[in-house]
């Protein structure tokens, strides 16, 4: 009966098996969900949802399937584009204050009057404010005005109204895909760990060997137990400068933190892209230098290299020698991005920028060919993939 | 069988009550996830008193192992016994110590079981009990004996998210997440437990809450158990609501603060926000 529901949540990414669908048909023949539709939603939630880090995906597809709903697309709570307020500045406001406005001094005030003006209107229409898309019809379909369908500024509180729960997003947060915050720093730092954890070597269990000599009436019986083991060594490239700064510390500590798992843990420095040169303090970078050729002797093809980087710049400063903002370069970016993704068995790439966003810019789909697809959004769900990829 | 309402000490929220009716329904275990301090543990508390049953408790540490749920041998009295010529040493049904499981099994009556904080234990742990959650029996192999439930008992597992359990545990479960309470189902848990205090103390001493919980940065958010004794603690102190109104709690540190903040970074914070605020105002 809701096997397309079950299907578009595997689509959706949220893992329901046949027995958690079947499990969820028990309960509901045994009348647990009865009449309500809030009740199904509350049970399916409880059947099929087994990760807090799901709730959302599970909140927006339930939406979909039970509501015809458009999907939102990125973020449901963005700011309008200006070519639609200054239409529905057009519809709202008369010419004088049109040029009024233009001379007070452009956006800035248009967003200010429609807010007026729209929350005067919610006053004589008796809709209450929905968001764009849910409705189901362009708020905007041939310039015809509804000001019902947009959400300028702060919104109704819809909480509050016997409303669709699945539509309040409640979870939002625990979505894995969210950016590293402080909040979710110790997640990722357990998902670190247990990429460094694996290896396996022997080692005496002595509690289990005396338990089972016990065991044995005083005969010995050893027993011996897989040691959990610290090999892996990572070599970390770290893009500085500009906006990465911020990001470029989260990943720092992030490492550091999870620095005693690893056996080794280098860091070196590099702008945009790393070319013939690294470096180790960013303050002194200018006498503190390595060559690049260097790092790939002293560190040998075991080491895991994790880049960090927004890998957003010019295309050139990849494709063609010399093209590096910062000094000469004879080998071009990409020349070196290939000798290090080669010497290193395994690398990856961390990129903090929002994964939506990458194929906007050129640069990043460059790098991205050049690690063979292994670039990771900096969330928790990317750091999994990345650990999975390492580790394999 | 009774079906799981709130009660008038806890306070459930709707979709709260549907996972557990559904677990009960289906007799498979619920999972209960969420924040420190949402009240996991009680709800099996209040799930066992809301039906009428007995409640096993089988708290987890890191050291636990699933065996200890069904029974141990208990090799070195047997052995000690074996030297010293006592004739029990016969049969090993006398060195088996039976686990909070097989008590679970065994009740002539369905008993509702909590095992608390499964995260806490090895990472195979769930995985070990994926059979005997799921058929609720196991083999005993020192005396080759099959302890099957009399009643399938209601399994109550919570979890605070430091390891991820297995998905073939997950698939057999149902799932409930505990989201924190907002302003309102925080009154009524509030007046479900204190039903005496003064409404305008509660009032206010709600609006510091959530504003602390507000504050960027706070390392250990309070959550409900903590407001429950902090509010204890005011109305022992008798302070009047004005004491908490006429402070912003972006300027001051709220009275009596040891109760919500718990460690010394977030008072250490908070006294920063108001040496700040107090410089720039």
């Amino acid at each position: 009966m809701f096997a397309h529901f079950i299907l578009a949540l595997r689509q959706g990414g949220v893992p329901a098996s046949i027995t958690e669908y079947l499990a969820l048909l028990g309960a509901m023949k045994a009348g647990v969900a009865a009449y309500s539709i809030d009740d199904f939603y509350y049970l399916s939630r409880a059947a099929l949802v087994k990760d807090e880090r799901h709730l959302d995906r599970f909140d927006r597809i339930f939406g979909e399937c039970f509501k015809g709903l458009e999907p939102p697309e990125g973020d449901m709570t963005r700011e309008l584009p200006e070519e639609w307020l200054r239409k529905l500045a057009e519809k709202l406001l008369t010419p004088e204050e049109m040029a009024q406005i233009e001379a007070l001094g452009g956006f800035e005030q248009l967003m200010e009057t429609l807010r007026q003006r729209l929350a005067e209107q919610q006053g004589r229409h008796q809709g209450g404010a929905k968001w764009i898309g849910t409705a189901g019809t362009s708020p905007f379909g041939a310039y015809g005005y509804n000001p019902e369908g947009v959400r300028i500024g702060q919104d109704e509180s819809r909480h509050r109204r016997a409303v669709k729960v699945w539509d309040r997003r409640e979870f939002k947060d625990l979505d894995d895909d969210v950016e590293l915050g402080t909040r979710n720093m110790k997640l990722a730092l357990r998902r670190l760990r247990r990429f460094a954890r694996q290896g396996a070597a022997t080692e005496l269990d002595l509690p289990d060997t005396i338990r089972s000599t016990a065991n044995n009436a005083g005969h010995l019986d050893l027993k011996l137990v897989a040691e959990r083991h610290n090999t892996v060594k990572v070599l970390l490239f770290l893009d500085v400068g500009g906006s990465m700064d911020e990001h470029v510390r989260v990943s720092e500590e992030l490492f550091s933190a999870a620095r005693s798992e690893f056996k080794h843990l280098e860091y070196f420095y590099f702008h945009n892209c790393p070319y013939e040169r690294v470096w180790k303090t960013n303050r002194r970078r200018q006498e503190h230098q390595i060559a690049t050729h260097e790092v790939l002797r002293t560190y040998g093809p075991d080491y895991k290299l994790i880049f960090v980087g927004d890998a957003s710049m010019s295309p050139y400063e990849i494709s063609h020698g010399g093209g590096s903002v910062e000094h000469w370069n004879e080998e071009a970016g990409s020349v070196w991005m290939q000798r290090l993704t080669t010497h290193y068995r395994r690398s990856a790439w961390l990129n903090p920028c929002p994964e939506r966003a990458w194929h906007h810019v050129m640069s990043i789909a460059m790098l991205r060919d050049l690690m063979g697809g292994r670039m990771f959004p900096l969330t928790l769900g990317g750091l999994d993939d990345m650990t999975r990829d390492l580790s394999r | 069988m009774a079906s799981f309402k709130s009660t008038e000490r806890y306070i459930a929220s709707r979709d709260l009550e549907v996972a557990v009716n559904a677990a009960v329904t289906l007799q498979r275990p619920l999972l209960v996830k969420g924040e420190p301090g949402t009240g996991k543990t009680v709800l099996a508390h209040e799930v066992a008193a809301a039906l009428g049953l007995p409640l096993i408790e089988w708290h987890i540490k890191s050291t636990t192992k699933a065996q200890q749920g069904l029974y141990e041998y208990d090799a070195v009295s047997r052995l000690r016994d074996g030297q010293l010529g006592d004739p029990r040493v016969h049969d090993i049904a006398n060195y088996i110590v039976r686990g909070k499981l097989w008590d679970a099994f065994e009740a002539p009556e369905p008993v509702v079981v909590l095992i608390d904080e499964i995260d806490k234990a090895d990472i195979e742990f769930p995985n070990d009990l994926l059979l005997e959650l799921d058929r609720m029996q196991f083999f005993v192999y020192e005396t080759r004996q099959t302890v099957a439930a009399r009643n399938r008992p209601i399994v109550i597992i919570t979890s605070n998210n430091e390891k991820e359990l297995p998905d073939a545990f997950l698939r057999r479960c149902f799932f409930h997440y505990i989201r924190f309470p907002d302003h309102e189902t925080m009154q009524r848990i509030v007046a479900a437990h204190y039903p005496d205090i003064r409404h305008d103390l509660a009032r206010e001493a709600l609006n510091v809450f959530f504003k602390v919980r507000d504050v960027p940065g706070l390392k250990k958010k309070p959550a409900t158990s903590e407001l429950l004794d902090w509010l204890k603690l005011l109305m022992v102190e008798d302070l009047p609501p004005e004491a908490l109104r006429s402070r912003d709690p972006h300027v001051v540190i709220p009275p009596l603060h040891g109760a919500l903040l718990k460690n010394e970074q977030d008072v250490h914070l908070f006294e920063r926000i108001a040496f700040l605020s107090r410089r720039g105002g």
